[in-house]
């Protein structure tokens, strides 16, 4: 019986739009949501006559992207003309960058299941003006829409590096968060504002000759879900064509599929071709960008704390669960607001769990980002601090935190008027705690006898206490109290 | 003297003291127009309601004594490749022929806010590719000197216009000689501004790189003033130079004073592939620059021999890009019934575009595709750097450099059509300008024996056509050749 | 003597460009374009091994503009000139691939 392992090799394309006000290469507003055909100038209708002029915000998101993915950003880059005829491009060409791109030779890591990262290495990242959009809702005619035609993009080609769709979607995601943290695009996928293409083939050992399958790109992938099961699909199909067919790779060949998110296919669009022939040359209607060293170095200053680093600082740092520490950085202002709170002098755990377990899902339910929902971080602080000092308890806390979204008033008002403070003094407890255990001898008597009874005569005295103080008491101290008293 | 035989700075400056009004003008202009225009055909489109409209306004503002702009009450023409918000752009296209543009190019805002009239849109080569005109998807023109000749291209329309006295100025554009080689076909002033002195936004795009709009008027003085209006940086032109690095003159300043021990460099071994004529009036003109003292030193310029090879595939592979977007989608022509969304690009195209554009088309699509990009395009940019080294040696010593125009005055109608390289190369003597994107001019210089025009060139250093112009004037100040009309025309 | 370019590579060149030829226009086109590229071949008679392309005539570097808004046409003035239209959408025969061109 012959002997047959595979590796999986995806490399990912991905498209992340920018979030600048205007459009690549005129003024237009970039927003979206807009009736069809709102959104457009004789620049990005690709009128006759019509130039281009740099956005340079637009430029600047992408340096930034660069430095953060560990890039050689050029100090010498320029724009090419990707020649294509297709309706949805109004000039049949699309300004991009060929042979001298922005970005080049850097690495992106992302968190393994196990634990660990693996550092997913960048070819390049490149400035590109997005495409408008086709629509075939109609019968026999297809509609164009222009407006998001000139939309900056910008283009990050992988390695291969990836081996498992998990890896594919770790990359994702962290991409995703990535982009998000240092604030240049909204990268929400469904808006399209993330477009991701695998390109996925196998080398398959079989006894011991390696084979390679053709390699199969994968478009119109909407979410991480369709990412993931698609590689997922096109690993199995491969596997079973080749053990079919026996097809391999090709060099220089590459066919696409599209995915189909309803059957959970991927179905053939394109036979394996030749590449396109873009006939990619200068644009001569716009000059190079020379990036100078005190350019570059601004914007390294402007470089933030990246996502996974500071992830992996506050299970270091903070003693926080990975879990705990994924969650707070899943969003930049979140973890920032965490870590406000934490310098105010909230314990990082306590803090943690406040902002997990409750703020969280109050901002959930508001459709809000946490940072958003008008906490101030000393406050926050400030409540964490009277739950480590056992002047509330913490489901009590929680309570306070609601109320504090709700009113903005601070902690320890709120917990006065609810009369959520313990009583803590080990003095005043012990008198009600003897007056507890005089009123119910029989439950003193099962409580120290040991055996089963035991355990249900000591909570039933405690529920005691703790009724008598209308459940403020810190049962905590109680407990000892009892403990002390029974012997 | 009648109206239309005042240069357009004699006219404006007349009709700014209310000595003429610009109503008399356009109104002068416009009955000539009836006359001449069945036969000569310059123009595509004329606005006769709205320029006297705009004719009366200016009138009124000068007599309520309110300002008005340094071309005010001129009728102008432009040449068909300049977007306006009134009448069509064609671009003597079937493609366009219809097309409206909903912008005004830069130079045409300059000129509306100079308060020009704007007599009409005119003639030209088809998407400015061509040397006679004859390429005009739309319409035939002539040269008003000899109508069984063509009036030069691209700008043919122009240049006839200015000559027929059927408008007192013109804008063309020059890619590759597109001003100035009908320019002296037609016996007027044609020039060529510096690549990025004038903005290109609104211009339609032939060759990127080389294209640039310029004057076309009877004197060199209406060129400068000409120039006064539309040069300047433009932020919607990325090419445009900034006018820190190369500041606008006032060329009007000093336009009537000499240059002082004025250098002149001609190249003998280049001039030897002209017509005899043509030689002999480019030597004759260069004397009377030796009368004024000039110093002819003569150069050799070894790499110009390839500027049209260079050219037609610079030129060539930028238009192919820049005439994609004429698709039937968005604008434009379409083509009626097509099967497919393909069919609309493929036969829309093939139905519209004329032979030459389609030639030029593949030529750039085949120098631009894979395997063959180095060959040719690279190569020819190469070719191009060794070409503006040659002007830069050149320049050291001189303070410009003279030769012909074209190699023959106005050739006859349907001569060359049928052979596109012999039409490439009667651009021999214009292209290198467009290559290395300095300045240059054709004025005036004498006739043949066919009573046919010819033209001098005069070519200057990047940014100098302060220079330039006064060295034009120069000559024009001793000569009469700018003063003789056509014969038929009145 | 050979020609530079076949009448194969013509019809290749006008599928790339989007111009359907009748077989007169592919075989005149193809005598006419071979002259020419015979012609520009020309340019191999020179040595540019050390000379590097010139695609700017000008030494400009950097021209930007910022980030803000300016005025759209509006989707009236945006399709005036459409050839054809449905609504608010330019109007093409049914596209059936949409893998886009890319």
């Amino acid at each position: 019986m012959s002997q047959l392992q595979y590796k999986v090799l995806v490399g990912l394309e991905i498209h992340v739009q920018l979030c600048t006000k205007t459009k690549m290469f005129c003024s237009c507003a970039a927003e979206f949501g807009q009736a069809p055909n709102s959104r457009v100038c004789p620049v990005c209708l690709g009128m006759p006559g019509v130039l281009p002029v740099m956005n340079k915000q637009a430029l600047e998101y992408a340096i930034l992207v660069g430095l953060a993915l560990n890039c050689q950003v050029a100090t010498f880059t320029k724009w090419d003309r990707k020649s294509y005829y297709y309706p949805d491009l109004p000039k049949n060409y699309q300004i991009s960058q060929y042979d001298l791109p922005l970005s080049t030779n850097g690495y992106i890591e992302i968190p393994l299941e196990s634990g660990q990262t693996k550092k997913i290495r960048i070819i390049r990242a490149h400035l590109e003006e997005d495409a408008g959009k086709n629509l075939h809702t109609a019968e026999d005619f297809s509609q164009v829409d222009l407006n998001r035609a000139g939309t900056p993009l910008l283009e990050i080609v992988t390695e291969p590096d990836m081996n498992s769709a998990a890896e594919v979607r770790a990359l994702a995601v962290e991409l995703q968060r990535m982009v998000r943290y240092l604030g240049v695009s909204e990268a929400d996928m469904q808006k399209g504002h993330m477009r991701f293409e695998p390109n996925v083939n196998l080398v398959i050992t079989k006894d011991v000759t390696e084979y390679r399958t053709p390699i199969v790109e994968v478009k119109n992938l909407n979410s991480f879900r369709a990412l993931e099961k698609s590689v997922e699909y096109e690993i199995a199909r491969q596997l079973d064509e080749f053990l079919e067919i026996g097809k391999t790779l090709e060099a220089g060949t590459k066919s696409t599929r599209g995915w189909d998110d309803v059957r959970e296919v991927t179905v053939l669009q394109r036979e394996k071709e030749e590449a396109p022939d873009y006939r990619y040359f200068p644009d001569p209607d716009l000059v190079p960008v020379e990036l100078t060293k005190e350019w570059l170095e601004d914007t390294k200053s402007r470089l933030c704390e990246l996502p996974l680093a500071k992830q992996m600082r506050y299970v270091r740092q903070y003693g926080l669960s990975d879990y705990d520490a994924g969650v707070l950085t899943a969003e930049r202002s979140t973890a920032e607001f965490f870590e406000a709170a934490v310098i105010a002098g909230g314990e990082p755990k306590r803090v943690c769990n406040l902002l997990t377990q409750v703020g969280l899902k109050l901002a959930n339910e508001r459709g809000c980002s946490l940072a958003e929902l008008g906490l101030a971080t000393q406050n926050v602080a400030q409540l964490a601090k009277m739950i480590d000092a056992n002047t509330v308890s913490s489901s009590a806390g929680n309570m306070i935190l609601q109320e504090m979204v709700k009113t903005k008033k601070d902690p320890q008002i709120i917990a006065k008027e609810l009369n959520l403070i313990q009583k803590s003094d080990a003095g005043e407890l012990e008198t009600i705690v003897e007056q507890v255990l005089a009123e119910n001898p029989k439950a003193v008597e099962d409580a120290t006898s040991g055996g089963k009874k035991s355990k249900k005569a000591q909570g039933f005295l405690l529920g005691q206490v703790m009724q008598k103080t209308k459940g403020q008491a810190n049962p905590k101290v109680v407990s000892e109290i009892l403990a002390k008293k029974l012997g | 003297m009648a109206v239309q035989e005042l240069s357009a700075k004699e006219l404006r400056d007349k009709i700014a003291v209310r000595k003429i009004s610009s109503v008399a003008a356009t109104e002068a202009i416009f009955e000539r127009i009836e006359q001449l225009e069945p036969v000569i055909g310059a123009y595509i489109s004329t606005f006769k309601e709205q320029a006297l409209a705009k004719a009366q306004q200016v009138d009124a503002k000068i007599a309520g004594g309110e300002s008005v702009g340094q071309l005010a009450g001129v009728p102008v023409a432009i040449k068909d490749i300049m977007c306006t918000t009134f009448g069509a752009t064609t671009c003597a296209s079937k493609i366009l022929e219809n097309f409206h543009a909903p912008y005004n190019a830069t130079v045409v805002e300059k000129l509306l806010a100079a308060d020009v009239v704007i007599v009409g849109k005119t003639n030209m080569d088809e998407f400015a590719m061509g040397s006679s005109t004859e390429n005009s998807g739309l319409k035939r023109t002539v040269n008003p000197w000899d109508t069984n000749r063509v009036p030069g291209g691209s700008s043919g329309g122009s240049a006839a216009a200015v000559t027929a006295r059927l408008c007192f100025a013109a804008l063309g554009s020059d890619t590759g000689g597109s001003i100035r080689q009908p320019a002296s076909f037609c016996s007027v002033v044609g020039l060529k501004p510096t690549y990025g002195r004038v903005s290109r936004f609104g211009l339609v795009a032939y060759g990127s790189s080389l294209d640039q709009i310029g004057p076309i008027t009877r004197t060199v003085a209406d060129s400068a003033l000409m120039l006064n209006v539309i040069a300047g940086h433009d932020p919607a032109d990325s090419t445009s130079v900034d006018e820190k690095i190369a500041p606008v003159s006032d060329y009007l300043e000093k336009l009537d004073e000499p240059i002082e021990k004025l250098r002149i460099a001609i190249v003998p071994q280049f001039n030897s592939g002209a017509d005899e004529q043509v030689q002999k009036a480019l030597s004759e003109a260069i004397e009377v620059y030796g009368s004024l003292g000039a110093e002819i030193i003569e150069v050799d310029m070894s790499y110009l021999d390839y500027a049209i090879a260079a050219y037609y595939v610079i030129a060539t592979a930028e238009a192919s890009s820049n005439l994609a977007r004429y698709d039937g989608v968005h604008y434009g022509y379409r083509t009626e019934n097509p099967k497919d969304y393909i069919e609309v690009y493929s036969k829309s195209r093939a139905e519209a575009f004329g032979k030459e554009v389609k030639r030029r088309i593949m030529l750039g699509t085949y120098a631009l595709s894979s395997g063959y990009y180095d060959a040719y395009y690279l190569k020819a940019l190469r070719v191009r750097n060794l070409i503006r080294g040659d002007f830069v040696k050149a320049f050291e010593k001189c303070d410009c450099i003279m030769m012909p125009v074209s190699p023959t005055p106005a050739f006859k109608i349907g001569e060359k059509i049928d052979d596109p390289l012999t039409m490439y190369l009667s651009d021999i003597y214009t292209i290198a300008a467009n290559l290395a994107g300095i300045p240059a001019i054709s004025v005036p210089c004498g006739f043949d024996e066919n009573n046919l025009p010819i033209g001098l060139q005069i070519l200057a250093p990047a940014f100098a056509e302060d220079k330039l112009l006064r060295i034009a004037r120069m000559f024009e100040a001793q000569t009469d050749w700018h003063k003789k009309k056509p014969p038929f025309i009145d | 003597m050979e020609k530079k370019i076949n009448q194969e590579q013509v019809r290749k060149v006008a599928k790339l460009s989007r111009l359907e030829l009748t077989e007169a226009e592919v075989e005149e086109f193809t005598s006419q374009l071979s002259a020419i590229l015979d012609y520009v071949a020309k340019m191999n008679e020179l040595d540019t091994t050390n000379v590097e392309p010139l695609a700017h005539c000008l030494p400009i570097s950097n021209v930007f503009r910022q980030d803000r808004i300016g005025e759209s046409l509006g989707t009236e003035k945006t399709l005036a000139n459409a050839p054809q239209r449905d609504g608010d959408f330019f109007k093409v025969p049914k596209i059936l691939d949409d893998s886009s061109g890319a």
